[in-house]
């Protein structure tokens, strides 16, 4: 079966769906959205803590503003940021934000009726708005209801396997039914992508079990490069055991994080800022203390882990505040923050980098564009603040959306697709019944985890040149093993097997962009911290890594920096 | 115990006649959640195996089965808690066409959610900043909206077990969502809505939402309020 669309989304989370609504109003009445999942399930759910914009809302916020925002971000990036883009985020933060408002989104209030807004790390004003701390479970049911509002087109549980690019132009998809197994072709005016980030790759995340990074492999495979894939963010409060994501909120709120001496430890690495310091640098804290052996559960099995107290600000505020951090605390690690210190750690949170674009999603590749955690704008540069993926998915949806509109209203579909859209069905059909043959000497699910941990403790919080050149090596080896996997599950109806395996090649593949990236990168900056190369070096890499696909491996290169407003300078919190 | 007995039902359109259960050994480890122990399976035994899932941390809605007697979510429950002796059974929801094994088709369930017009619905012109709405306000639909829309309610209705034209409680706690919102103006056509045979009135106060329902929602509470307010309007004690 071929589809034929103007305007298709692929993936249905904040990003995917706020750039539907986008296209749809700007006119486009031919807008389908497709999901692996039904949206509302999509990641997005699971953010917690919250949305930033200079609301200017809380009483120690009124004189906050977007170029205060701006600069926060920027500085939070350790300045790889684009600044024109960084300004676009901080500009549209406001209306965006009143706008979810307008759509009934269920923002906590102050008493005077308008939206509460905390504190979060890195952030010089309470810039953060919030839904106690289920925002991104608010905004995401609100931003789907908005689609329902509009009867934009669904089509749920399909899973995309490849963009199909032809001469520059993107012409379309091939998808997989995952409820009957059928494989699809989706013939586009213009696709955008918003399948989320790549956190899988990592042992030890928080991310859902799905967030394998699929989107950015499709896209990489597909000659679109790849920006700054060496910034993972490392959150510094995973709960210990599962890595379930204990929100920056629980900081905001006032918790503190203490050492096994009872060391509310911040205070020698971020004396002012203290347990609001920025991620990267209360990761790296508290990987410190753990292996200096202050941690506790030291050498244990699940590794250290440093104690997130919130004893001190009482049931009352915690029920209030952060409910779902204590319904999280007793169903899965079976203590009451109420009266109990949480064990957290360092755990991999989320996919700086990504598909290259523009503030406009726009991407090498014409009529393809990227938003959301799948795409790099930039403007989390080397480190995001907390608070600014929500927003990032709304402004850059939405603007993508717009653009994409503009896009199919000057022109008509792709000349010559149905003979390609064929050519990509056919290679997607060998493919798999290749992987159904395949020697079945290798394991997939065991080369994955394989994989994981090797970016864990090889490309990890705290980084160097023998680290690294073993983690690269390894993950190369990975690559010729995979070869050897087979599906072992040949039916049709919801095939978890072959998904699994035809993940497991892209995830290898982004992983030796990481590794690489990582290891070509010769200095510390954000999140990308290296014992050998200490400090940050402007002279050789105020610049963005561009990875590109090829059939024997990563090639980079490397791209300016936007620098409108702000001169690097020394980050200090 | 290093063992435990993962007692799964089975049924493949491919190549099933009949559904059957089917066990598996399953090796424990403390803190072991049902989900762990399905993926364990699949990805060590029988990769053929389905079953829906994302977060793993009870706030995505993906994974609500029927586990050892009770509606619950795959990734919240643990093992040890599910146990019937050194078996944990798992059945898909029931009510529901099964597509393959734990996975059902969920469609029914979507489209008794859009019934209900589950947005906000405010005809005035849209200021340039927020509405306002007080804390108490903002309050009246607290736990509504924690509704994550898993499914558990819906499959364990027996209003709407022979009756799918029945909304549901999902629908009905999304309809009173919006009508307790202070800047929902739609008050009357959202009882339109609700307030009918196959509405408010097919709730026959069981609470089997409340029981299956992992966020703690009180869907009958939410049910009973729509059924008051609609009384009160065909009374004309309110006017809207």
């Amino acid at each position: 079966m071929q589809l034929n669309h103007q305007v298709v989304i692929v993936g249905g989370g904040l990003a995917g769906l706020r750039a539907a609504i986008a296209a749809h109003d700007s006119g486009v009445s031919d807008v389908v959205i497709i999901s692996q999942l039904p949206p509302v399930r999509s990641h997005s759910v699971a953010a917690a803590g919250g949305i930033n914009g200079s609301l200017a809302n809380h009483p120690n916020s009124k004189d906050d503003n977007w170029e205060k925002h701006m600069f926060d971000t920027v500085k939070g990036s350790d300045f790889l940021a684009d600044q024109d883009a960084a300004e676009v985020m901080a500009k549209e933060a406001v209306p965006r934000i009143i706008e979810m408002e307008h759509w009934g989104c269920p923002f906590s209030r102050n008493d005077d009726g308008t939206i509460a807004q905390r504190p979060f790390g890195g952030a010089g004003y309470p810039r953060t708005c919030y839904a106690s701390d289920k925002t991104g479970h608010a905004l995401l049911h609100t931003m789907y209801q908005q689609t329902r509002k509009r009867g934009i087109k669904v089509l749920q549980e399909y899973v995309v396997l490849e963009l199909v690019v032809r001469d520059g132009r993107a012409i379309g998809l091939v998808a997989l039914n995952f409820l009957t197994g059928e494989l699809i072709t989706v013939k586009a005016q213009a696709i955008l992508f918003a399948t989320g980030g790549a956190g899988k790759i990592y042992a030890h995340s928080t991310n859902n079990l799905l967030n394998t990074g699929l989107g950015i492999a499709l896209a990489y495979h597909a000659g679109v490069p790849i920006k700054d894939m060496e910034f993972i963010q490392f959150h510094p409060t995973g709960l210990w055991g599962t890595n379930i994501l204990m929100t920056e909120g629980c900081r905001g709120e006032g918790g503190y994080l203490v050492n096994n001496l009872g060391e509310r430890f911040m205070v020698k690495y971020a004396p002012k800022a203290m347990e609001l310091g920025p991620r990267d640098i209360v990761a790296r804290s508290i990987q410190t203390e753990i292996n200096e052996g202050r941690g506790f559960n030291q050498g244990g099995p699940g590794g250290g882990y440093v104690h997130l107290d919130l004893r001190h600000l009482g049931e009352a505020k915690i029920d209030e505040r952060l409910p779902e951090v204590r319904e999280i605390c007793l169903n899965f690690a079976g203590l009451d923050p109420v009266t109990t210190p949480i064990p957290v750690q360092p755990s991999q949170h989320y996919t700086m980098g990504g598909i290259d674009c523009n503030v406009n999603g726009e991407t090498k590749v014409t009529g393809f564009y990227a938003a959301g955690e799948c795409a790099c704008v930039s403007v989390h540069g080397a480190n995001r603040l907390g608070g600014n993926s929500l927003l990032d998915t709304i402004v850059f949806g939405k603007l993508a959306g717009d653009r994409m509109a503009a896009f199919v209203a000057g022109g008509s579909g792709p000349a010559n697709a149905d003979a390609a859209l064929a050519e990509a069905l056919t290679n997607i059909k060998h493919q798999i019944t290749a992987l159904q043959n395949g020697a079945g000497t290798e394991d997939g699910p065991s080369l994955r985890v394989e994989l994981q941990q090797t970016m864990f403790h090889h490309i990890g919080v705290f980084r160097d040149e023998t680290l690294m050149t073993d983690g690269l090596a390894k993950v190369r080896r990975l690559r010729e093993r995979y070869k050897q996997v087979k599906v072992r599950h040949t039916g049709k109806v919801y095939n978890m097997d072959l998904l699994q395996q035809l993940e497991l090649k892209g995830m290898i593949d982004v992983a030796e962009a990481i590794a690489a990236g990582a290891l070509a990168r010769k200095e510390s900056r954000g999140s990308h911290a290296r014992r050998d190369f200490t400090e940050r070096d402007d002279v050789n890499f105020l610049r963005h890594t561009i990875a590109s696909y090829t059939p024997a491996g990563v090639k980079l290169d490397y791209s300016p920096v936007a620098i409108t407003r702000f001169q690097p300078e020394a980050r200090k919190y | 115990m290093e063992n435990f007995k993962l007692k799964v039902f089975r049924y493949d359109p491919e190549t099933d006649a009949e559904p059957r259960y089917e066990e598996f050994t399953v090796t424990y480890r403390e803190g072991m959640t049902v989900l762990e122990a399905l993926l364990s399976v699949l990805e060590k035994q029988d990769s053929s195996l389905a079953f829906r899932y994302s977060c793993r941390e009870a706030i995505c809605g993906s994974c609500a089965m029927y586990i050892s007697g009770a509606y619950v979510l795959a990734c919240r429950v643990q093992v040890k808690d599910a146990l019937e002796g050194d078996t944990v059974t798992v059945s898909p929801l029931p009510h529901m066409k099964v597509v393959k094994d734990l996975v059902v088709d969920m469609s029914k369930f979507w489209e008794n959610y859009e019934r209900v017009k589950p947005w906000i619905i405010n005809d005035g012109p849209a200021p340039e900043r927020e509405r306002r709405q007080s804390p108490a306000d903002r309050a009246k639909y607290n736990k509504e909206i924690d509704c994550i829309l898993c499914g558990g309610c819906f499959a364990a209705c027996p209003s709407g077990a022979n009756n799918e034209e029945y909304l549901g409680a999902h629908a009905l706690v999304w309809a009173n969502r919006f009508f307790v919102d202070s800047r929902d103006t739609a008050k009357k056509e959202r009882l339109e809505l609700t307030a009918t045979e196959y509405g408010v009135f097919r709730c026959h106060t069981v609470f089997n939402c409340v029981e299956a329902c992992p966020k703690h929602i009180n869907q009958t509470e939410a049910i009973q309020n729509l059924k008051k307010a609609a009384m009160a309007y065909r009374l004309g004690l309110t006017k809207y």
